[in-house]
């Protein structure tokens, strides 16, 4: 983690909804309140059919991959059985674990399937994740200073973030975190910066240590010990084959939520914003804080509807099944409000993200080129943000 | 059949490191839910229409589901829109038949009895939690054996009649008076008057349509020496509180053996109340004296994991973290750490966290 704590311009612009009047957005909070109630009420068997499957998948693959990797010394083992755990630990953790700890198939009274039971196959304990993501992600989202998921405090993502010599390498940064991503959440959601903000106690670093302790040996255990060894001469290549499918998963997994607030079209908020926002403001801090990715029907999944990032930032703990079907509605009112639904492929959403870490890599980049600029005076010195200067993240 | 669970608790302690993070449960539950000790099911092999309304499940339990004494009732687990409502009933069958019986009545606008009376068919599942209840014969049965039942009352009564002539108790001096409104609603009508006829067992029809309600007065008629009998009584609310009142006034109190149906009121004295945190969810909230932990941390905003909310199917049960809770229904205190306990039924005895 890094030693300087990331601070933030001070900058006035306005927002992307700049135009809508307070009734517009409380209107457009209603609407929205409407789509939720319709579909919460409408769940059903359905649903409850679909998240038993996926999870019956989930096990089936796992078990299939790593009964094949008991006969890793045999090529086409190794790749099979290496390609279905990464598929595996990529539906438990998106599709089926991000979205349980959320809560969406608590409705169920299923006690398996719940979000204060569900345990996922990650590093970082589930209690752990659902205090950091479900309450400080979803609720300050975008929110300079109080979204931490905002370059995941060690890189520089908006321009708004002073520039420090460190982020010179974050290009290299990224492609690290990319390959360690389950580790970085992991350290991430042990909250380093806050202890040394002095925000949390050296106490409850250390129960959370604990935590994550009994968690983590049976994590490496499981991964780079017993099933290696049940697979007796190939002890290593299983071992490999592990350790492959973990990095599959962390590449994909790191790649799509960072096309979930990142990319050009998203916005970042200040932190004066949160003072008596109301449910219609929340909302429009969600809808322009979030990009979606488009892709068929097998690749939502294997986002764990990530890709609908959207609708989910809208109504976390709405089943992920049912946000392709809202999705065209919330484009609809996205349209007739005159606000950005920002939605690309994977690979140019990414190319977008990546572009962004280079150019903020250094000083400057906050204003986009060919944007429209008001008339003020021209800064000398490194590029800063120009007051009144649309919002974008590009550079 | 479930090799680990033969293997016993400490090949599960090691499975699980392989399993991590689910249960070796988890996984052999989604191969099978029969094989899931955590979650038991009970598949319907038999459904036998008794009257209108009114339905027998045939069940074949897991392995792991503990058998249950005559007169006790279970929690049955049914999914409907996807979601698992829980209602309880008593077991009909003998213990030690090789099937668990349930006989439902299908209320009228009853989502779940109905569901589980006409729309349940051979080879459902079902989820099933443990036995319990109270309304049970002591050992040795009394000599003289008086039974009131009315409508589904004559369930747990039923279970008790059959572990009796099987087990070669004498039935011969007991005494069932059952109401109904009519013969064709009696529920197991041949069977009891075959029992009757076979045991000694004094049967005594009362069709309410024509004859009115059993009262304590015309009770005198039909048994005379009704102060003089043990007495398991099982129907409305109605009839179970004039009964209570009647023996109260004019027999023994402790003589009175009565299944309610209903949730046990929780107990009065003892209860201190406290603060509750349900650490998964980070929702703390004051719970009153008297008030379940679920329904203080649900006031609060947290959805946790509910079910009958009666103590019956375990839906809702958390780890103790720290602190003491209270049985509602017992007044039994715990306070150990890491024991699985009820929220439904559980009350803070001072502050409490539950891993939930």
């Amino acid at each position: 983690m890094p030693p300087t704590p990331i601070t933030f311009s001070p900058q006035i612009k306005p927002s992307a909804a700049a135009h809508l009047t307070a009734e517009q957005v409380e209107a457009l909070g209603a609407e929205l309140d409407a789509i939720r109630a319709e579909v919460m009420d409408s769940r059903g068997e359905a649903d409850a059919a679909y998240i038993h499957k996926v999870i019956a998948v989930q096990r089936g693959l796992e078990m299939a991959g790593r009964g094949a990797l008991l006969f890793s010394r045999f090529p086409p083992a190794f790749v099979a059985g290496t390609l279905a755990l990464a598929v595996a630990k990529i539906l438990d953790n998106m599709e089926i674990g991000h979205n349980v700890l959320h809560g969406q198939w608590d409705w169920m009274r299923d006690p398996r399937i719940h979000s204060t039971t569900w345990e996922w196959d990650h590093t970082t304990p589930a209690e752990a994740w659902k205090k950091t993501h479900n309450y400080e992600h979803h609720t300050f989202t975008n929110v300079r200073g109080k979204d931490r998921d905002l370059g995941y405090s060690i890189m520089r993502i908006t321009p708004e973030q002073d520039w420090r010599p460190v982020d010179l390498i974050q290009p290299l940064t990224n492609v690290g975190l990319s390959l360690i991503f389950e580790w970085g959440i992991t350290l991430y959601d042990l909250e380093f910066d806050r202890v040394q903000e002095g925000t949390k106690t050296k106490a409850e670093l250390q129960a959370d240590l604990k935590v994550l302790w009994r968690k983590l040996r049976r994590q490496l255990a499981k991964d780079y010990l017993l099933f290696p060894a049940l697979s007796g001469p190939n002890f290593l290549r299983t071992a490999l084959a592990n350790l492959t499918a973990n990095v599959i998963r962390n590449v994909w997994s790191h790649a799509v939520i960072f096309c979930g607030h990142f990319p050009d079209g998203t916005e970042t908020f200040e932190e004066d914003r949160l003072e008596g926002e109301t449910k219609g403001e929340w909302y429009v801090r969600q809808m322009l804080g979030s990009a979606n990715l488009t892709g068929s029907p097998l690749f939502h999944i294997m986002t764990g509807n990530l890709s609908h990032q959207i609708e989910h930032h809208l109504f976390p703990d709405m089943p992920s099944n049912r946000y392709a079907e809202i999705a065209p509605r919330i484009r609809e009112i996205c349209d007739r409000y005159g606000l950005t639904y920002t939605a690309g492929s994977l690979p140019k959403q990414y190319g977008k993200v990546v572009r962004t870490i280079c150019r903020l890599a250094f000083p400057g980049g906050g204003k986009k080129k060919g944007a429209p600029v008001t008339a003020l005076p021209v800064q000398t010195g490194p590029a800063r943000p120009v007051n009144g200067a649309p919002v974008r993240l590009a550079g | 059949m479930g090799v680990l669970g033969s293997i016993g608790q400490r090949a599960r302690h090691v499975a699980g490191w392989f399993t991590q993070p689910l249960l070796p449960d988890d996984l052999l539950g989604t191969l099978n839910p029969m094989w899931s000790r955590r979650e038991p099911h009970a598949r319907v092999v038999g459904v036998r229409r008794e009257t209108a309304d009114t339905t027998t499940l045939l069940l074949q339990p897991g392995p792991s589901h503990p058998e249950h004494v005559a007169g006790q009732f279970v929690g049955v687990g049914l999914r409907i829109d996807g979601v698992w409502q829980w209602r309880t009933y008593s077991v009909t069958s003998a213990p030690g038949d090789r099937l668990l019986a349930v006989t439902v009545t299908a209320l009228p606008g009853g989502t779940v009895s109905g569901a589980l009376a006409h729309r349940t068919p051979v080879g459902a599942l079902l989820r099933i939690g443990p036995p319990a209840g109270e309304f049970v014969l002591p050992n040795p049965v009394p000599e003289k054996l008086l039974f009131l039942t009315a409508g589904s009352g004559i369930t747990p009564v039923m279970s008790m009649l059959r572990d009796l002539a099987g087990r070669s108790e004498s039935l011969s001096g007991a005494v069932l008076v059952h109401c109904d409104r009519t013969p064709a609603d009696l529920v197991f009508g041949p069977e009891l008057r075959a029992l009757a006829a076979a045991t000694g067992l004094t049967l005594i029809e009362r069709h309410t349509a024509l004859e009115g309600r059993l009262t304590p007065e015309t009770l005198t008629d039909v048994v005379p020496d009704w102060t003089a009998r043990q007495t398991w009584a099982c129907g409305p609310t109605a009839m179970l509180d004039a009964l209570t009142e009647h023996w109260a006034r004019a027999g023994d109190p402790d003589a009175l053996h009565l299944e309610r149906f209903v949730p046990p009121t929780p107990v009065a004295d003892g209860l201190t109340g406290g603060r509750v945190s349900f650490t998964t969810s980070g929702i703390s909230a004051d719970a009153g004296p008297g008030t379940p932990l679920m329904a203080a941390g649900e006031a609060a905003g947290a959805l946790l994991p509910n079910g009958c909310r009666m103590g019956i199917c375990h839906t809702c049960v958390g780890k103790l973290r720290s602190g003491a809770i209270r049985n509602l229904h017992t007044g039994d205190l715990t306070d150990t750490p890491g024991l699985a306990v009820r929220t439904c039924v559980s009350g803070a005895a001072g502050d409490v966290e539950i891993e939930l």
